[in-house]
């Protein structure tokens, strides 16, 4: 065998064993939920909250921490839609090839970004104070929502800066103002590519326990007010592993299988609406 | 031959940073004929067909002095609508860019914009569009199938349709044809000759006999500089200037 063959094979074994690794971490993690977590699953646990004793093993659900963690995790999303897109519509329509600012703003996501969510945590922390907030629904929205909308902004930019200059000419040379080729052009284009970066940004803030923990607290009731503490997935299952009872234990697993099973819900749903919304676009 | 003047460019210079790109352009642009630019790669050719629907302007650095005249106003004066001067030209560039929506949207996206609302008089424009551009034939019965479907050849005479369907004195065209295989590129020629009954035309190209096919006047640049210009026969059976004679006897290139 000459050289260049021997290094192909070598380079593709090398792939083969990453996707192999990969692979089996995520077999092994879902593996381990399920097999822990199943003997605790019943009916109870979605569907009622926490009970007397329920830390103690006894009767009662997680309903708080579930619908805590969507409402927490959907305003949160939504809320960042509305920061990233006009500002990655900015940088891509309205900012010129090249602008200080637009590579300032890309600079700061990538930053933004990379900060650890306990200090986004501690940030929300501080401005709840300021604010006059207690431990709330509000305040884990806000430290989600500065946690997420970095990540979806670089997200949406990635697949917006894809978008080949020439098709925004060809609408401007139409007459099209920018904000018609943003919204008629531009986000029409990027549609999948913005509904992969929100299931991104959603994925991340309803399994974040660290940004969650000072700011929306944690209740054993239904959230029911902004205003009021909101239990949530990540830190259910914090508390949970966090007794030495066997049985609770099996019960922190379970809700790991019910987080992991809402994200490939949401997942999976995306999946079938980008596939209904790329038929038109240009390759 | 009368030559009455659609668009005037007065000492036009436009300047990348510090690069010039244009040299103090001026020439008239004769109405309601085919005005072809030629010269070599990097000559400027295309930006002085960008000037002129002021599509340069989103270059961070650039910098433009001089004016252009289209029906006698100035298009870079600070009161003039820049979607309007738009409106006036359709753009054809190297490779066809159909919008990311189905057929009929493409060719209805223009009119739509500038307020059309009424169905049945979109269908209508549609259809004249896309037989003025000889597609109709070939899409009507899948105008609602994507537009990122078709040929790349079927892709340009859509894009046409879609200028010509904003209803523009001017169309413009940025090597229209370097992206098609030659009998596409022979029919987008023959809209072209058929077109300039009723509109003015000016295609860039860098391909010498589709200058000749085309050409009504002829503007040669080299280096950004406008050597020569004039009408087609003249530049192309007696150019005055060495440099032109050059080019077109494929000496320089």
């Amino acid at each position: 065998m000459n050289r260049a063959r021997i290094e192909e094979n070598l380079f593709k074994g090398l792939m083969l064993i990453s996707t192999v690794t990969i692979l089996t971490c995520l077999l092994l993690i879902l593996g381990t939920i399920i097999v822990k977590g199943l003997p605790a699953m019943n009916w109870a646990m979605v569907s009622q909250i926490p009970k007397g004793g329920f830390y103690l093993g006894k009767e009662g659900g997680i309903l708080n921490a579930i619908l805590g963690s969507l409402y927490l995790a959907t305003i949160s999303t939504v809320l960042s839609i509305l920061i990233s897109l006009p500002v990655v519509l900015y940088l891509n329509v309205y900012a010129k090839k090249g602008s200080r600012l637009a590579y300032f703003s890309r600079f700061s996501f990538d930053v933004l970004w990379g900060i650890p969510s306990i200090v986004y945590g501690a940030f929300g922390f501080t401005i709840m104070l300021y604010l006059g907030l207690r431990a709330s629904l509000l305040g884990g929205i806000i430290a989600v929502t500065f946690l997420i909308f970095p990540i979806m902004s670089r997200a949406i930019d990635e697949v917006m800066r894809m978008i080949p200059a020439e098709l925004l000419e060809a609408s401007y040379a139409l007459g099209a103002t920018r904000l018609e080729t943003a919204f008629k052009i531009v986000i029409r284009q990027s549609l999948p590519g913005i509904l992969t970066a929100v299931l991104i940004a959603f994925g991340r803030g309803i399994g974040d326990a660290a940004s969650v923990i000072f700011t929306a607290g944690f209740t054993d009731y239904i959230p029911y007010s902004l205003f009021r503490p909101a239990a949530t997935l990540p830190l259910a299952i914090f508390f949970q592993l966090n007794t030495p009872i066997p049985e609770v234990q099996e019960r922190a697993y379970a809700s790991a299988f019910i987080l992991t099973l809402i994200i490939l819900l949401v997942s999976l749903s995306c999946r079938f609406l980008t596939k209904r919304f790329t038929k038109h676009l240009i390759k | 031959m009368e030559l009455k003047t659609h668009i005037s460019v007065n000492n036009l210079s436009v300047f990348y940073g510090n690069e010039p790109a244009l040299k103090n352009v001026t020439v008239d642009i004769p109405d309601k004929k085919i005005t072809v630019i030629i010269g070599p790669s990097g000559c400027g050719k295309t930006t002085l067909l960008k000037s002129f629907n002021r599509m340069l302007e989103a270059v961070e650095g650039i910098k433009i002095s001089g004016a252009v005249l289209v029906d006698g106003e100035n298009i870079f004066d600070p009161g003039i609508e820049i979607t309007g001067v738009r409106k006036k030209m359709g753009l054809l560039s190297q490779r066809p860019y159909p919008l990311p929506m189905s057929i009929y949207d493409n060719v209805a996206y223009g009119p739509r914009i500038h307020g059309l609302k009424k169905k049945k008089e979109l269908d209508r424009i549609v259809e004249h569009y896309l037989k003025e551009s000889s597609l109709w034939e070939e899409v009507k019965d899948r105008l609602y199938t994507p537009a990122s479907k078709l040929s790349i050849g079927q892709q340009q005479r859509l894009c046409l349709a879609r200028g010509l369907a904003v209803e523009p004195e001017i169309i413009l065209g940025d090597e229209p044809t370097s992206a098609l295989d030659p009998k596409s590129s022979q029919r987008i020629e023959a809209r072209f000759l058929e077109l300039k009954k009723d509109y003015t035309i000016v295609v860039v190209t860098h391909i010498l006999r589709q200058a000749r096919r085309l050409a009504d006047y002829v503007i040669f640049l080299y280096l950004g500089e406008l050597i020569e210009h004039g009408p087609a026969n003249q530049i192309f059976d007696n150019p005055k200037q060495e440099m032109t004679r050059e080019y077109i006897q494929g000496v320089i290139s």
